[in-house]
């Protein structure tokens, strides 16, 4: 992993996604290792992503570097017509990495094809957000003590999600059993399917959430309005994809409800207290599950 | 030439026959191997009979050898175009086109969100299937397939 850049998930193989997390897991344990005191880190936000910009500008402070950078493409000469290949040939002059998140989809490939210095994808457009997937299956992990055998319910927008397709991708090393639970305009995508097919991993399909008893990870997302070309059919289905904590009663003890946030009303308030809601936590592990990456990338660990 | 048919595009001494175009791909095997711009003669044939393709088009340029990597880039538009090499007014050899493993640089992505459509990067696809044309964008992910494959124009 040592200075390479980490645009999508399919950029590491299931060792390395191992080791990652051993070292995420020795960061959660000690948090204080200012390891990287001679780094500049830039955080590069063409686009405002405060859940995501703040989770990683902690991993650095906490790793000890310096980070520079902007949080929105107003405040940078972008509004001034510059390229993002010239943007990111200067910065990659000054930082020794590179946190880039952008609007569009591949910006990261081809930035990390322009930097001289290693490029952490934190988000390119509708394509990929590998962090998110690494601190996914770190959460998994770590609540089931395996990331092997196990049940997987993904819930919601299954179609548009680029979380749960990153997610799949990455558990297709963990022989897994998915269970896709959503509305026909918003079911996981033919290609998803073909490839577990292909693979030999078994997956149901589902468009009511009832029967959550098998799950060991239940993975919700939001249905979004503006996602549906039928609105009498969103008004319809919206109500059927929303978690309640009395849907938890006959579930398994080692259950855990996951959830890229941020929540609208997917995810009932009454769920938060209940010990197998796990959303926030997933959150925290961010900031370790960041910590190992970046310094991995930057050969400290 | 042993053909006693009439030649509805007249022959040439040396070169290459690009036969088998489908009538409506003329112009982009032209732009795709920017024949345009080269000065060797070239005469071409639109909108010919042909049995197996209803309309046909062919294109004949003199003096010009293609390298397979090159004549193999018109296969997303002409994929059973057939080659003639010319030699002194004889068939020397004949060549079918194939579908290379990596297209770089003739194809939009058909993703308007790519980075590619919103800043001058180099097209590069990766072919993910050769029967039906399944180009998967090394930049945004998504996959362009036959009906959406645009040109670029060179």
């Amino acid at each position: 992993m040592k200075n390479r850049s980490l645009v999508s998930i399919n950029d590491y193989s299931k060792e390395e996604i191992l080791r990652l997390l051993d070292v995420a897991a020795e960061f959660e344990e000690n948090t204080v290792q200012p390891v990287l005191t001679d780094k500049v880190i830039a955080s590069l936000f063409f686009e405002p992503s405060t859940r995501t910009r703040l989770s990683f500008e902690t991993a650095i402070n906490r790793l000890g570097a310096r980070v520079i950078g902007f949080s929105d493409s107003s405040s940078s000469s972008t509004t001034k017509g510059e390229t993002l290949k010239d943007t990111v040939i200067m910065v990659s002059n000054y930082a020794d990495l590179i946190v880039m998140r952008h609007p569009l989809e591949g910006s990261a490939r081809y930035a990390s094809e322009q930097s001289s210095v290693p490029i952490v994808n934190a988000g390119d457009g509708a394509n990929q957000h590998p962090t998110q997937t690494l601190l996914d299956l770190y959460s998994i992990k770590k609540t089931q003590g395996t990331l092997e055998n196990l049940n997987i319910f993904m819930v919601g927008d299954l179609k548009y999600g680029r979380t749960v397709h990153s997610l799949l991708m990455a558990m297709t090393h963990f022989n897994p059993t998915f269970y896709f639970i959503a509305p026909d305009e918003l079911r996981m995508p033919k290609e998803y399917r073909q490839l577990l097919e292909k693979m030999n991993i078994p997956y149901y399909e589902k468009t009511e959430m009832d029967n959550l008893n098998e799950a060991d990870i239940l993975y919700m997302t939001r249905v979004q309005k503006e996602r549906f070309s039928d609105l009498m059919e969103y008004e319809r289905v919206k109500n059927a994809y929303i978690l309640q904590n009395s849907m938890l009663n006959n579930t398994r003890n080692n259950l855990r409800i996951l959830h890229p946030l941020p929540r609208v009303n997917e995810i009932h308030t009454d769920v938060d207290a209940n010990p197998k809601a796990y959303y926030f936590t997933q959150a925290e592990n961010g900031v370790y599950v960041r910590m190992a990456i970046i310094a991995m990338i930057l050969g400290i660990k | 030439m042993s053909t006693q048919k009439q030649l509805q595009v007249s022959a040439i001494e040396n070169g290459t026959v690009i036969d088998h175009i489908p009538a409506g791909s003329l112009f982009a095997v032209i732009s795709i191997l920017g024949l345009d711009k080269i000065p060797n003669q070239i005469t071409f044939g639109a909108n010919l009979e042909s049995g197996k393709l209803g309309k046909k088009a062919i294109i004949k340029v003199a003096d010009k050898f293609f390298e397979n990597d090159e004549i193999n880039k018109i296969s997303l538009v002409a994929p059973h175009a057939k080659l003639n090499i010319i030699r002194n007014y004889e068939v020397a050899e004949k060549k079918d086109v194939e579908v290379p493993d990596e297209i770089i640089g003739i194809v939009k992505c058909f993703n308007p969100k790519c980075i590619t459509n919103n800043e001058t990067v180099v097209t590069r696809f990766r072919v993910e299937d050769k029967k039906n044309i399944a180009l998967k964008c090394r930049y945004c992910e998504k996959i362009t397939t036959r009906q959406e494959i645009l040109m670029i124009n060179g």
